[in-house]
């Protein structure tokens, strides 16, 4: 059976707009692609220990050595909109009344 | 002259440049005549860096006339998966997102092989962040197949794949997350490798699911592979999981052939959806091997059936955090008009700048790592990956090499699967299991279909033994003695 999703949640969560047909189709793919994907919950693995990467590696650790930075005009080259050395967006708190 | 040039070997090219035979801007040229023969019909690049490429051309044959110790790597024509970054070359990930994104820092595989000599001829095609299996996910455009101009080249490497196979790169970078090296390598009738996970830096490769993704090599010879990965191979104090391992010589021992090497046959190579034609060239390959005197045993890996199901919750999780840093607000594409809030802001920014395939994983990805769900999908998807990795450890205490078809079909229509994509992600059957176990796999022309399509065969073996990889791919490559040249090069310099 495809898998039921509330996608304007996900949708909220990933913070994606999408439009009424992205919305519709996306419910119907997911709910394939996630009822062949929860063929995982078939193996019995409950005593298995999970694998987040393949290689396993434990905290990696370097020295803690000063080196140049990126200098400020280069960081700032990509940025949608600037505001003298700061990265300019829209407001991000209420202003209060 | 430049004839004939863009069909040689990166080690026919460096014995030729080393003789004084030719020069880096021979090559060069003969690389961009042929990019100008054919692009307008393939359409593997997204950035041509012409004036770069001249530029140090030029440096090279003044190097190389001074008659100083040359790499092999040197003067070679390389194009470069448009995921890995280019200091001052735009780099778009095939993305609306990133289309004028300029990186400040060149990713450590570019650095090294640029170090070594390479000549970069420009950026290549890919679906949107490496997320597909036909490249038809590019924001941009589609690559066509050089042997079939119908059909895709594979993905997510597609562009990297077609212009190595159309002479138009004699070597090219890719990355393979769940066989995006491997795949587009078998529907263009070129070498793919996928070295093991940690091998080579991922600093600079943009991020899709940082757990699988492996840089790799694109090359019309095995010993060109084995080339490019003593370049590329290595630590990096930028990248946390590269391995801090001595870097053997792949060279060496290239030509030992396969005799006594114990082959396993995966179980499942010749099942359900695997095509006639596929199945026909990868049993004479095997057989081949037999011929040369590898001992051959069929071998199961009981877990595979359950890869695909894991892989598409393990990426697509670990591609909605990836993915999370498009907000609009330091590099890339940001939503044009006024916003009442940042939060609006992103919210159009992503929804206009991500494509289809990229929002359907990033929303696959929030839903399985999302509150409730995260112990049945994400959590459970890890257990069988160490499963996964317990099966190919079992399999490497009997075999030395594992060999299956590298992709189910050959190259498919443009348009066929595209809103399918339960039956595109079936195209990767084969090649995610070994992203998963973070084993190096490599994928080998092994013939053609009725249609005259490339079919590879793809073999594997146990983590580091990229020797082994090498050898039995080099000792099958000389003995089937195939002469892959597409059709589209009929009647080209």
């Amino acid at each position: 059976m495809p898998v039921e999703i509330d996608i304007e949640h996900v949708a909220k969560l990933a913070r994606l707009d999408l439009t009424e047909e992205e919305t519709e189709h996306l419910r119907a793919q997911l709910g394939q692609i996630l009822e062949h994907a929860a063929r995982v919950g078939e193996v019995a693995a409950a005593d298995v220990e999970p694998t987040a990467s393949p290689i396993p590696r434990a905290n990696v650790y370097r020295d803690d050595m000063p080196e140049p930075s990126l200098p400020v005009d280069e960081a700032l080259r990509n940025a949608p909109e600037r505001d003298g050395d700061r990265f300019r967006v829209p407001r991000i708190a209420e202003t209060g009344a | 002259m430049t004839d004939g040039l863009s069909d040689l070997s990166g080690a026919e090219l460096s014995a030729k440049l080393a003789a004084g035979e030719t020069s880096a801007n021979e090559v060069l040229a003969a690389a961009q005549a042929r990019i100008d023969a054919v692009e307008d019909r393939v359409g593997a690049f997204l950035t041509r860096t012409d004036q770069l490429a001249a530029e140090r051309a030029e440096e090279l044959d003044a190097y190389l006339s001074t008659g100083a110790p040359q790499s092999p790597v040197a003067g070679i024509p390389i194009a470069l998966k448009d995921v890995l970054t280019t200091n001052g070359v735009r780099t778009t990930c095939g993305s609306k997102i990133l289309e004028t994104y300029v990186p400040p820092y060149d990713a450590t595989a570019w650095a090294r092989l640029a170090g070594a000599g390479a000549v970069l001829v420009g950026k290549t095609n890919c679906d949107e962040f490496a997320m597909g299996s036909s490249n038809e996910n590019s924001a941009f455009a589609p690559v066509h197949n050089p042997w079939d101009l119908d059909r895709v080249p594979g993905g997510s490497s597609g562009g990297s794949a077609a212009a190595v196979a159309a002479g138009e790169a004699v070597w090219a970078i890719g990355t393979d997350t769940g066989g995006s090296v491997r795949q587009p390598a078998s529907l263009c009738g070129v070498v793919g490798l996928k070295p093991t996970y940690g091998r080579i830096s991922r600093y600079g490769l943009i991020a899709f699911a940082s757990s699988l993704d492996t840089v790799g090599t694109f090359t019309r010879t095995v010993r060109d592979a084995a080339s490019m990965l003593q370049v590329l191979a290595g630590h990096d104090p930028r990248d946390a999981t590269s391995l801090d391992v001595p870097v053997p010589s792949y060279a060496d021992g290239l030509d030992r052939g396969v005799a006594g090497l114990r082959i396993g046959v995966i179980s499942e190579a010749f099942g359900e959806g695997v095509a006639p034609g596929v199945a026909a060239s990868v049993r004479a390959a095997i057989d081949r091997l037999e011929g040369l005197g590898a001992s051959i045993g069929e071998v199961d890996l009981p877990h595979a059936a359950y890869a695909l199901s894991a892989y598409y919750l393990i990426a697509p999780s670990e591609c909605s955090s990836n993915l999370a840093r498009y907000d609009g607000v330091r590099y890339g594409y940001r939503a044009p008009g006024e916003h009442a809030d940042s939060i609006e802001m992103m919210f159009a920014t992503r929804g206009q700048g991500f494509g289809p395939e990229v929002k359907r994983r990033i929303m696959l990805g929030t839903y399985a790592l999302s509150a409730g769900y995260y112990e049945a999908y994400y959590g459970q998807a890890q257990k069988v990956r160490t499963l996964v990795i317990r099966d190919y450890e079992a399999a490497f205490e009997r075999f030395d090499v594992l060999v299956s078809p590298t992709s189910p079909t050959t190259a498919f229509r443009i348009g066929e699967k595209a809103d399918d994509p339960m039956a595109m992600y079936l195209n990767d059957i084969f090649t995610i299991p070994a992203n998963l176990a973070g084993v190096p796999a490599i994928s080998v022309p092994c013939g053609l279909d009725d249609a005259g399509l490339p079919v590879g065969v793809q073999l594997a073996a146990p983590a580091l033994d990229e020797p082994t990889l090498l050898r039995a791919a080099h000792a099958l490559e000389s003995a089937l003695a195939l002469d892959l040249r597409p059709p589209i090069l009929d009647g080209a310099a």
